[in-house]
């Protein structure tokens, strides 16, 4: 028998509050990334495999630099938020829940500024 | 009264009821594309890096991406990229309540899993050709 009243048991359970403003930021970073996204497979992805001054010359390209900054910020951020609605849907338990939530959000956050410090580093002359 | 019932109240059917619908596979392709573009995202900046860093380490790392492995990650994250960017279109058409008639929900599951294949296939041929 649980003493509690049903008012007490349900105080500070129930939805976060903050689902609009993560759905929102899914949808902007989505809408972002559909140009960058063509941008990056038509200017960088055909430098894998090439040479590595052909990539240092692709990068002296303000346009092509801009556009790949933007590509790897704006993705890791939609990255970061992607795998944090994985997580919660799918993780149980508090100690993991929160290991993960933190982790990834630091992973995605570091990746993203080193591909954009790199990027900048190469167009500013490596 | 608090207790009443408490945990055994009937539960809403799950997936494992249903028969199977394109719907509830692009769905979760959705997600798995997402989450497993990861891999080939941290592989571009590590090559970003290795090429802001020396010519020797980029051709390292350049080595990786185009071995037989890394050519697999590649060219599945690049079919993933496709799926995704298509199923995000589809979603955004869908967020301003468009395409949930039964016909257009079974039509367009279809079409982005053949054009994820097309745009692939396309956009593989254009880096062989360039």
């Amino acid at each position: 028998m649980n003493y509690k009243t049903d008012m007490a048991r349900v105080k500070g359970l129930g939805s976060a509050k903050e689902g609009t403003h993560e759905w929102w930021i899914g949808r902007l970073t989505s809408v972002a990334l559909i140009p960058l996204t063509l941008c990056f497979l038509w200017k960088v992805a055909p430098l894998i495999g090439g040479a590595h001054t052909e990539l240092l010359a692709a990068f002296q390209s303000p346009f092509t630099a801009i556009t790949t900054i933007l590509f790897i910020m704006i993705a890791f951020i939609h990255l970061a938020g992607g795998l944090q609605e994985v997580i919660v849907d799918y993780v149980h338990g508090k100690a993991m829940l929160v290991v993960l939530l933190v982790s990834t959000k630091l992973a995605c956050w570091g990746m993203g500024f080193a591909g954009a410090f790199a990027v900048a580093k190469i167009a500013f002359g490596a | 009264m608090a207790d009443v019932n408490r945990g055994k109240r009937p539960l809403s059917p799950h997936i494992s009821i249903y028969r199977t619908e394109i719907n509830m596979i692009t769905s979760i392709l959705n997600r798995i594309t997402g989450a497993g573009m990861m891999l080939a995202a941290v592989l571009i900046v590590w090559w970003l890096l290795a090429a802001a860093t020396s010519e020797a380490y980029f051709d390292f790392v350049n080595g990786i991406l185009t071995s037989w492995l890394g050519l697999i990650v590649m060219f599945g994250s690049l079919w993933a990229l496709w799926f995704h960017f298509l199923g995000g279109l589809r979603h955004l058409v869908m967020d301003f309540g468009y395409g949930y008639e039964l016909k257009s929900v079974d039509f367009w599951g279809w079409a982005i899993v053949a054009l994820s294949f097309v745009l692939t296939a396309a956009s593989i041929y254009c880096l062989a050709v360039n």
